[in-house]
């Protein structure tokens, strides 16, 4: 084998431009596929960094009739909970409401949490800080649909807990900035307590956050569900998209292993004299067939090492700057960011290499089979059709 | 000289064409001994390539035996004939079959690479090969830069490199002019000489027959005539 790599190197370097051209497609491929993956990966990364520290925390405990996804679950679905057994939880009630900017009507979600939480990176501070009777926090989309900006006075409208409607004027106390549309589009965030006393909910929450410390011990009511859980359907939407993305790098894959594939086939057809020299000088067949499986392969680790010439400082450049797709994840219920960051583990690097490598040896040998049956006579006179 | 070292004995060569059956070597009674500067002359067909990859090992005959160095040919296995022509056979081709992307030396240095000698042990036999041939200073250029006379004397040095005690040469000097001819051929007489190499041409070549000292003659695949004749001297 040590003469096959011995020998491929010296035929591929002796082929200068057209082995320089082969790798440069296979790189290409190679480059594309990397990157790709790590803008995935760099998205998972971000997007769970980013739900965790707005949303999730470290899980949520739900009272047994909320259902984040049945709005009509939202008036009944609170419970109250022991103190005793609020360590480590940050308590969240929400109720329907109607917000009034503008003379027009929108349906909300009033949000009421502890203004003093640190657990979450909403800004419920500005809370505490506003002088406002009663002040609200609001994100970024809902500021723009809502077409209201800090300091706005807004009515708003509730029903309490017996059903009968109250209506009073809230102040837009600060407006936050996420990439997570969950905690942004159509809501208001306020005190849990005022929103307690507004609704006649006294003790009662809908979900509590958990912090890092917190041990879910079975409560009779209320359900635990974790990060993963949480996490669940924007790791499927991102599973949706590497698998999407699969599909691009295995065309520029098929298209770079043809490039070798149809190399290989002219080479072999153009090369019958130099085999039937090889032949005549004392290698068995089979050393030639490793010859050229062994040429093909080596296209990857020029490519490999091509690639790193060029790819290296692009990817870093990239990963640096992060890229933006002028697209916001949240008007798609997805959280993105505006700029992502490709993340490059180890091991996509090593996986990639590995896979570029793997395939461009198999395709290398597809036609390189063809050597051993070849009649060395005719190889000599370059008469193998 | 008087170890046999080529033997065919009732050797048959047929090629199918077409729905038939077309004979290039038929009842073909052999034997060369050791040392012997000889020639298969006749015209084009006659079978004289055929005879020469047969004993080359490269092909097999299809009745009859042929015994190279104690080899039966048709019971080697691809593995034991490339074994057989690593060691002990070197080849000079019409058109030199030089491998393009290697220097000068690599393409000689190729054979022993094959036997896995030594570094130190190739540049010693590479450098003596090409001063057999008075290439010593050419072995950085590429086939591509060599005169035709040039490359089939690089042909010859990867012949003679590994000392093999049989050369297989079909019309060496085919693509010549007189005077590279006259010279190519003077270098492997002097090498026959001084190596007691087994040389054996196939060739219609009569400037090469005059350096022969033994010339079998096939017409239509058959022995017509086998002689001695008077060898040129160098």
């Amino acid at each position: 084998m040590k003469l096959a790599f011995h020998l491929a190197y010296k035929n591929l370097m002796g082929a200068g431009l057209r082995t320089w051209l082969n790798a440069g497609v296979l790189s290409f491929a190679f480059i594309v596929i990397i990157f790709y993956n790590g803008l995935i990966d760099g998205w998972n990364q971000q997007a769970k960094i980013d739900g965790i520290n707005w949303e999730y925390g470290h899980g949520h405990l739900l009272n047994d009739k909320y259902d984040a996804y049945d709005a009509f679950s939202i008036s009944d679905g609170h419970g109250a909970l022991a103190d005793s057994k609020q360590e480590n939880l940050t308590p969240v009630l929400i109720q329907q409401g109607n917000l009034y900017p503008s003379g027009r009507m929108i349906s909300i979600r009033i949000k009421g949490i502890d203004p003093n939480q640190e657990l979450l990176h909403l800004p419920t501070h500005l809370l505490n800080e506003s002088n406002a009777q009663i002040p609200v926090i609001i994100g970024k989309r809902m500021a723009e649909s809502a077409k209201v900006k800090t300091g706005d006075d807004l009515l708003l409208r509730w029903r309490d807990k017996n059903g009968t409607y109250d209506a009073t004027t809230v102040t837009i106390a600060g407006i936050f900035e996420t990439n997570v549309p969950f905690v942004d589009g159509g809501q208001i965030w306020m005190s849990i307590d005022k929103l307690r006393e507004m609704t006649l909910l006294k003790n009662r929450t809908t979900y509590f956050v958990a912090n890092e410390h917190y041990e879910y011990a079975d409560v009779p009511g209320w359900r635990f569900e974790n990060q993963k859980y949480l996490m669940r359907e924007q790791t499927k939407l991102i599973n949706a998209k590497r698998v999407g993305g699969s599909i691009l790098y295995i065309v520029l894959m098929t298209l770079g292993l043809l490039v070798i594939f149809d190399t290989q086939v002219l080479s072999i057809f153009r090369r019958q004299k130099e085999i039937g020299t090889y032949i005549a000088l004392g290698m068995t067949r089979w050393q030639v067939v490793r010859m050229f499986t062994a040429e093909g392969g080596m296209y990857s680790v020029f490519a490999t090492v091509l690639g790193a010439v060029y790819g290296i400082p692009i990817l870093w450049y990239l990963s640096k700057i992060g890229i933006s797709f002028g697209a916001d994840g949240g008007e798609m219920g997805i959280i993105m960011a505006e700029r992502m960051y490709p993340v490059y583990g180890i091991g996509l690097v090593l996986g990639t290499i590995l896979v570029v490598v793997l395939s461009a040896t198999i395709v290398s040998f597809l036609p390189a089979r063809k050597i051993a049956r070849m009649n060395p006579v005719e190889a000599l006179k370059g008469k193998v059709s | 000289m008087s170890e046999k070292i080529i033997v065919t004995e009732n050797l048959v060569k047929r090629f199918p064409v077409g729905d038939g059956e077309f004979t290039a070597l038929n009842d073909i009674n052999l034997s060369f001994k050791k040392g012997e500067f000889s020639g298969i002359v006749g015209p084009s067909g006659s079978g004289k390539t055929t005879l020469l990859n047969i004993l080359g090992s490269l092909d097999s005959p299809t009745d009859g035996t042929a015994t190279v160095m104690g080899h039966r040919i048709s019971s080697l296995s691809h593995k034991e004939a490339a074994q057989l022509r690593n060691m002990h056979i070197g080849f000079i081709f019409q058109v030199y079959n030089l491998l393009p992307v290697y220097t000068v030396f690599e393409n000689v240095e190729f054979a022993l690479i094959l036997q896995n000698r030594s570094t130190t042990e190739r540049k010693k036999a590479v450098m003596e090969a090409l001063e057999w041939v008075g290439l010593e200073n050419m072995a950085n250029k590429k086939p591509a830069k060599l005169s035709g006379g040039e490359g089939q004397r690089v042909a010859i040095a990867r012949a003679m490199v590994k000392r093999p005690e049989l050369v297989l040469a079909d019309e060496p000097t085919a693509n010549l002019d007189a005077k590279n001819a006259h010279a190519i051929l003077q270098t492997m007489k002097k090498l026959n000489e001084e190596l007691k190499t087994t040389f054996l041409f196939s060739t219609h070549d009569e400037k090469v027959m005059a350096y022969m000292n033994r010339l079998v003659h096939l017409e239509d695949g058959k022995v017509v005539k086998d002689e001695y004749v008077e060898t040129k001297t160098i």
